[in-house]
């Protein structure tokens, strides 16, 4: 599985391609269609919308096919307009050409890399067309005027896919260098560790007299040839950070590691003038060795997480549709709009600022924003906020707050004010280091001096026994211990569809006591099902073909449940209200004429037809199918668990019930949640939040661990310290569990490492510490502690399904 | 112990020819994608320019 595949958008899952679906995306398609020929030629084939067809008519017209045979299970993407200048960002070559960095949101496999590397080599102005599946990176160079860049950028985004200039994440991320620059020093290291053990192994064998003085000697020259310039070079994160932290008053593990690994390289060197009997060449850069790969596995967890969170942000900056005084349209950035401005909202939109309908009727889709899972009617005077998605006609929306001093930007605030609280959380391996570093230079300190002031020792004969104790101090499985651990353990949950986003989410996770669930979306899977029906299957068609002609949730809903239906002919859409055609409604309970609708707390279509009662097509939003036992798994654990929703008191009293959780909350704004949730944190409880909606971003940053599902809203994701995929619940009891192991064998390993240490330190202290055995002790504890790590990858992920 | 002379030489070589390898492919850039180069074998067509 690839961080790709989890951060992609929602793709519908393949259905059997009859007649009514779209030939590109796979969508039923519904009223209008838009005709074309297959990729084939061979017959005519159907296109939801007119930007389907385009791109199916260019992969057919550049012979390109095949891309639907190596699509498999998922559909290709429905093509959004381009939305940000990309001549911008392009930059000239020099020559005659220019360049451009792209990051393409939407890349699910191999094929997408296919298709897009094959189409763009088609044009023969185009250089090089290279994707990274890894970063959803396209790099793009052609022969041409910089402008030629919304071109090219425009054939990749008709293909359905989500464009953004990458240069604002490598800025933000700056991570690609530094990691590869981390990998040429453990390639460094590695050879150099190699080489100078080899000649070692050969000392240490002639220590009884089988060697002469001069070999070995020349032996440790030639380590010192390698060793040095290695060390000085693979050395460097190490020392940089060591200097930076000096510089800043403070001091951190890279001190003690810098001093030890230094003191070892002048010593030795001493000791090959002098031509003594021990050098510490191999134990200086085979430190270095461990140390780099444990660095390496750290930043690259840190590094994918970071790079998820710039990814959304550099895709989430919109534009808007502004009307001007003549009646024009003008496309502007939302960060460009001002209060006055009257914006044009097309069906399906989401709207960029707070605002009051001036024209136009339709409903909104708030569950995003306010945790309400029907959609709220709109009409003249109602006021929408930003955030919020226009589910039927047209809308003109006059704009009252924009940019900064919109509802959604308050929840951005509100994180953000959060996560400055979670900030100071120090991880357990920085606690221990803080604790660890002036140990060790004490104890290093202190063995030189009572060496030469107690026992008589030489400077340098005390040095050199000083700095055995920091070689062997030197916290190698210590800095191990807890990447290995990690690595380890987000491997495994990647596995079961989880991916970690912050790196002390698992220590944090392993803490949790107590639960908070968001109900719409998170307990339950957040769209209307049916659940009841009249019985008699001609009114189901009938309601289900005029339901074939919106995209209404709940129309959606009841196709989905009755498939085998054909769309209606000469159906109007009444937007808010219901559809009408051949003199059957469906639609609201005024709309057909009810006056005295049931209120059971769920969402209702009617259908009426001529001289008949009207019949009633109920709709609740179903619990997640696992819900109840992973629920039951939690308080097993001894966890306590409430909800805390937005929704209606029915609505949330009855999924409260259904997944067995006694204590709930409705009608929770999102700055209450958070409020909330530092009632919890003041009364001692640690407390693990699982959300989807914007308005539980606040209150998932604030909680002392949390976690959403991937459907959930990109500022929502963001806030979280774990997403997890799919339909079922379990993997929050799967993630706690993990957790815990996880958080048990840092736990050991960090008893090992001291342990380890314990010991060996008399042993350095007294003298008896010869690069031998510093050799031996130090590959043994690393190893003891990696081993110990991979125990938790072993067995299968529990609980997960084919 | 003359065979030395000739074999730590040798092992060095043949050391640093491993990390000049190694420090080559990291520069062409192939350790930049390895989701994306495992699914590429998979193209049948040899016409996709690949640079």
């Amino acid at each position: 599985m690839t961080d790709a595949a989890l951060f992609a958008p929602t793709v519908s899952v393949a259905a059997p391609a009859t007649a009514r679906t779209c030939a590109h995306c796979g969508e039923t398609v519904r009223g209008e269609t838009v005709r074309g020929k297959t990729a084939q030629g061979a017959s005519e084939a159907l296109f939801c919308c007119a930007g389907c067809a385009t791109a199916h008519a260019i992969i057919a017209a550049a012979g390109l096919g095949a891309f639907y045979r190596q699509l498999e299970q998922i559909h290709a993407h429905r093509p959004e307009p381009l939305e940000i200048d990309f001549a911008a960002f392009a930059r000239p070559d020099g020559q005659e050409g220019a360049s451009l960095e792209l990051l393409v949101d939407g890349l699910d496999c191999a094929a997408c890399v296919w298709l897009i590397e094959s189409l763009l080599a088609r044009d023969p102005t185009i250089t090089r067309a290279r994707v990274h599946l890894s970063t959803r990176r396209l790099s793009l160079a052609w022969r041409g005027p910089l402008a030629d860049a919304n071109g090219h950028a425009g054939l990749v985004a008709a293909l359905g896919f989500r464009l953004a200039p990458y240069d604002t994440i490598a800025a933000a991320v700056g991570d690609d260098r530094e990691t590869r620059e981390l990998l040429r020093a453990i390639a460094v290291a590695g050879f150099a560790a190699a080489n100078v053990m080899l000649l070692s192994v050969a000392v240490w064998a002639g220590h009884d007299g089988s060697m002469g003085d001069a070999t070995r000697t020349l032996f440790h020259w030639i380590s010192a040839a390698i060793a040095l310039p290695a060390v000085a070079y693979a050395g460097q994160p190490f020392f940089r950070s060591a200097l930076a932290a000096l510089r800043a008053g403070r001091s951190n593990m890279d001190v003690p590691i810098s001093i030890g690994v230094t003191l070892a390289c002048i010593v030795s060197v001493h000791e090959a003038w002098a031509g003594q009997q021990h050098a510490y060449f191999d134990s200086a850069i085979t430190l270095l060795f461990f140390l780099l790969i444990g660095r390496y596995l750290d930043r690259r967890a840190r590094g994918r997480a970071r790079q998820a969170v710039h990814a959304l942000l550099a895709l989430s900056s919109r534009t808007a549709t502004v009307i001007g005084a003549d009646g024009s349209t003008v496309s502007r950035r939302i960060d460009g709009l001002v209060p006055g401005d009257l914006l044009l909202v097309a069906a399906g939109e989401r709207l960029g600022a707070d605002g009051i309908v001036s024209e136009g009727i339709s409903s909104l889709d708030a569950s995003l924003v306010s945790g309400e899972s029907l959609p709220q009617p709109a009409h003249p005077g109602v006021k929408a906020f930003a955030g919020t998605i226009n589910l039927g006609g047209v809308l003109r929306v006059k704009v009252t707050a924009a940019g900064e001093n919109t509802l959604l930007s308050e929840i951005v605030r509100l994180v953000e004010a959060a996560e400055r609280g979670r900030s100071r959380f120090v991880a357990i391996a920085d606690r221990v280091a803080r604790a660890y570093a002036p140990v060790v230079h004490m104890t290093a300190l202190l063995t030189f001096l009572g060496w030469t002031l107690l026992g008589g020792l030489a400077w340098d004969r005390a040095l050199l026994v000083a700095t055995a104790v920091l070689i062997i101090t030197c916290p190698c499985a210590l800095a191990l211990a807890v990447p290995v651990v990690q690595v380890v353990a987000s491997t495994r949950l990647l596995r079961s569809g989880v991916l970690l986003r912050s790196p002390t989410a698992l220590e944090r996770l392993a803490q949790v006591d107590h639960v908070v669930f968001d109900k719409t979306g998170t307990l339950t899977l957040g769209r209307p099902e049916l659940v009841a029906a009249p019985d008699d299957p001609e009114v189901r068609r009938v309601a289900a073909s005029l339901a074939l002609n919106s995209r209404h949730p709940l129309a959606r809903a009841l196709v989905r449940a009755l498939p085998e239906a054909m769309p209606a002919a000469g159906v109007v859409e009444h937007p808010g209200e219901g559809l009408e055609g051949d003199g059957v409604r469906l639609g609201s309970a005024s709309f057909c004429g009810v006056t005295d609708p049931p209120d059971d707390g769920r969402s209702e279509l009617w259908l009426a037809r001529p001289s008949q009662r009207p019949v009633r097509f109920a709709f609740a939003d179903r619990l997640r199918p696992d819900a109840t036992a992973t629920i039951a798994a939690l308080c097993r654990r001894g966890l306590t668990v409430e909800v805390l929703s937005g929704d209606r008191g029915a609505a949330v009293a009855e999924a409260a019930a259904a997944a067995g959780i006694a204590e709930w909350r409705s009608a929770v704004t999102p700055s209450q949640k958070a409020q909330r949730l530092a009632t919890l944190a003041a009364e001692g409880k640690r407390v693990l939040m699982v959300g989807d909606g914007l308005n539980d971003a606040p209150a998932l940053a604030a909680a002392h661990a949390s976690l959403s599902p991937t459907t959930a809203a990109e500022a929502t994701q963001c806030a979280a310290d774990a997403v997890f995929q799919g339909d079922a619940l379990h993997p929050v009891a799967e993630i706690l569990d993990v957790a815990h192991r996880a958080d048990r064998l840092v736990r050991q390993n960090l008893v090992l490492a001291l342990l380890y240490n314990l010991s060996a330190v008399p042993l350095a202290i007294l003298g008896d510490v010869t690069p031998l055995v510093a050799a031996v002790a130090m590959s043994s504890s690393s190893l003891l502690v990696i081993g110990n790590a991979l125990r938790l990858g072993a067995g299968r992920p529990h609980g997960k399904r084919s | 112990m003359d065979s030395l002379l000739i074999l730590i030489p040798a092992a060095l070589v043949l050391g640093l020819l491993a990390l000049a390898a190694l420090l080559w492919a990291l520069r062409s850039g192939q350790y930049d994608d390895p989701d994306g180069a495992a699914g590429r074998i998979l193209f049948d067509d040899d016409d996709a320019r690949s640079k």
